[in-house]
């Protein structure tokens, strides 16, 4: 047994390992947020492309914000906490996606099967 | 007794009223009498004995893992109570109600009734037990010294409590929810739930839910950060493993239920239509989602319980585990894979054949690393030198009894079975064999293996074995009844039988409970009887069972700061191979230990919140804005405390240090 008063939080010598943020990050987290929040405003403002297009790209705009975030202002690097932030993304996507995407599905078929559905009643025999 | 309409809400106490109180349900009046009488009688013995300084400064306030856990268990022991209450209701209701008879409980109290059993027997005894088994064992057993946030961990404890409070309080004020525990609308819509049961049900497990998703970051991040040097993750006690992916699969699946149940509140709190029948609504959506969370919870409760009978058989087999990796790759698999089979629960809502067959198949697929696990422990017990104490009498019941809980729910998981056993006594049957099979039979192996640790004796071996057989013999007496009912078509949730032949079968489940509910009285005895013989029970040397991991090490029960030095470790089973290298406890060098302070904050929190979901409840609008106004205040105030730690002088160690050391002596 070693005496390691070091190793314990409870301890009070606090081994804090804070990611080295600096306020070049936050910078540029914050010219790349309201660049990547100004091109789709403009999108929907001047409507240069179908809504469709304008609507994909918007969900493009979106995705990337949310890793801009992560990267600049939550500091998720691969090695921030041992991996371990990269650790419980990875999870978190997976379970959400999985959520997202099953109850797509499950919802999409018990739609289909059981409700009732908008018949034209000429059609009807 | 159909349920008075809606009352106009004034504008001082909202719904609530004299009316809401149960003056023409017998039965309850009669238990809130007892209920006052007993409870008038602890509170006047506490003043007599003058333990209330006691209580508030060593229990209530308390940040030590040790003791939350203690009361985390002591509140999953007084609400199992409550809920076997209502389990009896039910068989003596089920039995009775033959031969034109309408039983004794009204279509109004049986259906809060089974509603009450469902919710308590999950979210305030299931629940409370595992958090506290893992409040009270990870941090010994990965040689910490608290958990990484030990106010957050009493706040946790006091959310939870404040939910079961709040669920209790609807059986004297008002009712509870006649919908059953996962309150399916459109039933449980405004519009045939017109009043406050379901709203008691929503309110209790958003408070208690704060508590659960709050104790289980705090459990991940403790084990993640807190672990001793030397301690990788592959060196885990097994114990600690399954905690660590329960806590993950709480965090990860209660906001869930908490997104369900605030839509369920909106729908009817404004006037929303997510469930609703008509504009646009969908009640499958609710199924859907409260089972995303449902099914993630199942193994929430059993996941740390596999942990246990891991740790059991390797004891007392006086064995390493068999198959330590593969258990490990199991859990985390079931991990995973508990989140691709929730559809297995409304198979015949109508997703049809290609959604019900993947769910059917997946449900099937996570079998397998539970049959692992299995084997695992029956190759850990193979040629071991098994000694069969309380504990390993526990397991062994266990491993019988799940394996039939675990075939039935294959049976369940093939779609076109479930269309004829869905929603009928066989499924009953089916989670009652797993929840007592394998979770409470886990946590009395759990409370016999550990209560050393926890007090210093053992438990009483006579009485124990009265409740083993009590209970084993009642579980199988009580439930196979029921899975033959199942068979023949008999549906859940029936409060009157018109096919006489059916009675034999309920009356000899009857008396199944009634066994079991000896087997509950002899445990409750054998702690009684354990505690008046506590001094020839003593264990002094703090490892009576000749145990193998890091909890072990520690004197029972365990000092404030549980290690006065925090242990290195070299391999799995720590304890074992410190045992086995001649490991020599330190009895000098002690220093100042940093520990963390009491704090009133979290049973004020928590208070602030029963009384917002109380106003909540009775549309009470005033006393809810002031309650959440003192619940964020208090919060806030709470973070400018600056008295949060302390020191335990060196000297102080040193005494408790020293004191250990002549008990050792006196015990060799």
């Amino acid at each position: 047994m070693s005496a390691d008063p070091h190793h314990h939080a409870a301890d009070g010598h606090h081994e804090i390992e804070m990611p080295h943020a600096s306020m070049r990050d936050y910078v540029i987290g914050f010219v790349l947020s309201v660049i990547l929040t100004a091109i789709p405003f403009w999108l929907v403002m001047e409507r240069p492309f179908s809504n469709g297009a304008t609507a994909a790209i918007i969900m493009i705009f979106a995705a990337v914000q949310i890793v801009v975030h992560m990267v600049f202002f939550l500091h998720m690097t691969p090695k921030a906490e041992d991996g371990w932030s990269l650790t419980s993304l990875v999870f978190t996507v997976i379970v959400v996606v999985i959520m997202l995407a099953g109850s797509l599905w499950v919802m999409h078929h018990l739609n289909t099967n059981m409700m009732p559905q908008v018949h034209d009643t000429s059609q009807l025999p | 007794m159909t349920p008075h309409p809606a009352p106009e809400a004034g504008p001082f106490l909202g719904k609530l009223s004299l009316d809401a109180l149960p003056l023409h349900e017998p039965i309850l009046v009669v238990t809130f009498a007892i209920v006052v009488i007993g409870g008038l009688g602890v509170l006047a013995a506490i003043t007599k004995y003058r333990l209330w300084g006691w209580l508030w400064r060593d229990w209530f306030t308390t940040v030590d893992h040790k003791r939350i856990g203690i009361m985390y268990m002591i509140l999953g022991l007084i609400m199992f109570l409550r809920g076997f209450a209502d389990a009896i209701m039910m068989r003596l209701q089920q039995v009775w109600a033959f031969n034109g008879s309408e039983g004794y409980l009204n279509a109004h109290h049986y259906d809060q009734v089974f509603t009450a059993h469902g919710v308590i027997m999950i979210f305030f005894v299931a629940m409370p037990f595992i958090t506290g088994l893992m409040n009270y064992m990870v941090p010994l057993q990965i040689g910490a010294r608290d958990v990484s946030f030990p106010f957050l961990n009493n706040f946790s404890f006091w959310m939870t409590t404040a939910g079961a409070v709040l669920c209790m309080i609807s059986l004297f004020i008002g009712e509870f929810a006649q919908t059953g525990w996962l309150a399916y609308p459109p039933l449980s819509g405004i519009a045939y739930s017109p009043n406050v049961g379901v709203d008691y049900y929503i309110w209790s497990l958003q408070i208690a839910g704060v508590g659960t998703t709050l104790s289980g970051i705090n459990l991940i991040v403790t084990i993640l950060k807190l672990r001793a040097p030397g301690m990788g993750l592959m060196k885990m006690p097994v114990f600690t493993w399954t905690s660590l992916c329960s806590n993950i699969l709480i965090v990860a699946s209660f906001p869930i239920l908490t997104a369900t149940l605030v839509l369920l509140s909106l729908d009817r709190y404004i006037g929303t239509n997510f469930f609703t029948n008509d504009l646009g609504g969908s009640p499958m959506m609710y199924v859907n989602l409260i089972w995303i969370w449902g099914h993630p919870e199942v193994y929430i409760l059993i996941l740390p319980l596999f942990g246990v009978f891991s740790e059991v058989t390797s004891t007392f087999s006086g064995k390493k585990l068999f198959g330590y990796t593969s258990m490990v790759y199991a859990t985390v698999v079931i991990t995973i894979l508990s989140y691709i089979v929730w559809l297995h629960h409304f198979f015949t809502m109508g997703s049809g054949a290609s959604v019900n067959s993947f769910f059917g198949i997946t449900t099937m697929v996570i079998s397998i690393p539970t049959g692992a696990k299995l084997f695992n422990w029956l190759f850990t017990m193979y040629r071991g030198r098994i000694r069969f104490e309380l504990p390993m009498m526990w397991t062994i019941a266990f491993m019988l009894t799940f394996v039939v809980g675990g075939m039935t729910g294959v049976l369940l998981a093939v779609p076109p079975a479930d269309f004829v056993l869905h929603n009928s006594l066989f499924l009953i049957a089916h989670f009652h064999n797993v929840i007592i099979g394998g979770v409470l039979f886990g946590l009395f192996a759990a409370i016999n293996y550990w209560w050393p640790k926890a007090f210093g004796f053992k438990l009483d071996v006579f009485w124990g074995k009265i409740s083993f057989w009590c209970w084993v013999v009642g579980f199988w007496l009580a439930f196979m009844p029921l899975y033959i009912l199942g068979l023949m078509g008999v549906t859940r949730r029936m409060r009157v039988f018109d096919d006489p032949s059916l009675q034999i079968w309920f009356a000899i489940a009857a008396f199944g409970a009634l066994v079991i509910a000896a087997g509950i009285g002899a445990m409750l005895v054998q702690f009684a009887v354990s505690i008046w013989k506590r001094k020839e029970l003593v264990d002094e040397s703090g490892d009576p069972w000749n145990g193998r991991t890091l909890e072990w090490a520690t004197s029972s029960p365990p000092p404030d700061y549980n290690f006065a030095f925090t242990p290195v470790i070299h391999d799995l089973d720590a304890w074992y191979d410190m045992k086995k290298r001649g490991h020599q406890r330190p009895v000098g060098g002690f220093r100042d230990i940093h520990m963390p302070s009491n704090t009133g904050a979290g049973i004020i929190l928590a208070g602030f919140s029963l009384v917002m979901g109380f106003a909540l409840v009775w549309h009470i609008w005033w006393l809810a804005a002031v309650s959440f106004a003192a619940t964020v205040f208090g919060a806030i105030y709470q973070t400018f405390n600056y008295k949060r730690d302390f020191h335990i002088p060196a000297a102080t160690v040193v005494e408790v240090e020293d004191a250990r050391t002549r008990q050792l002596a006196a015990g060799a």
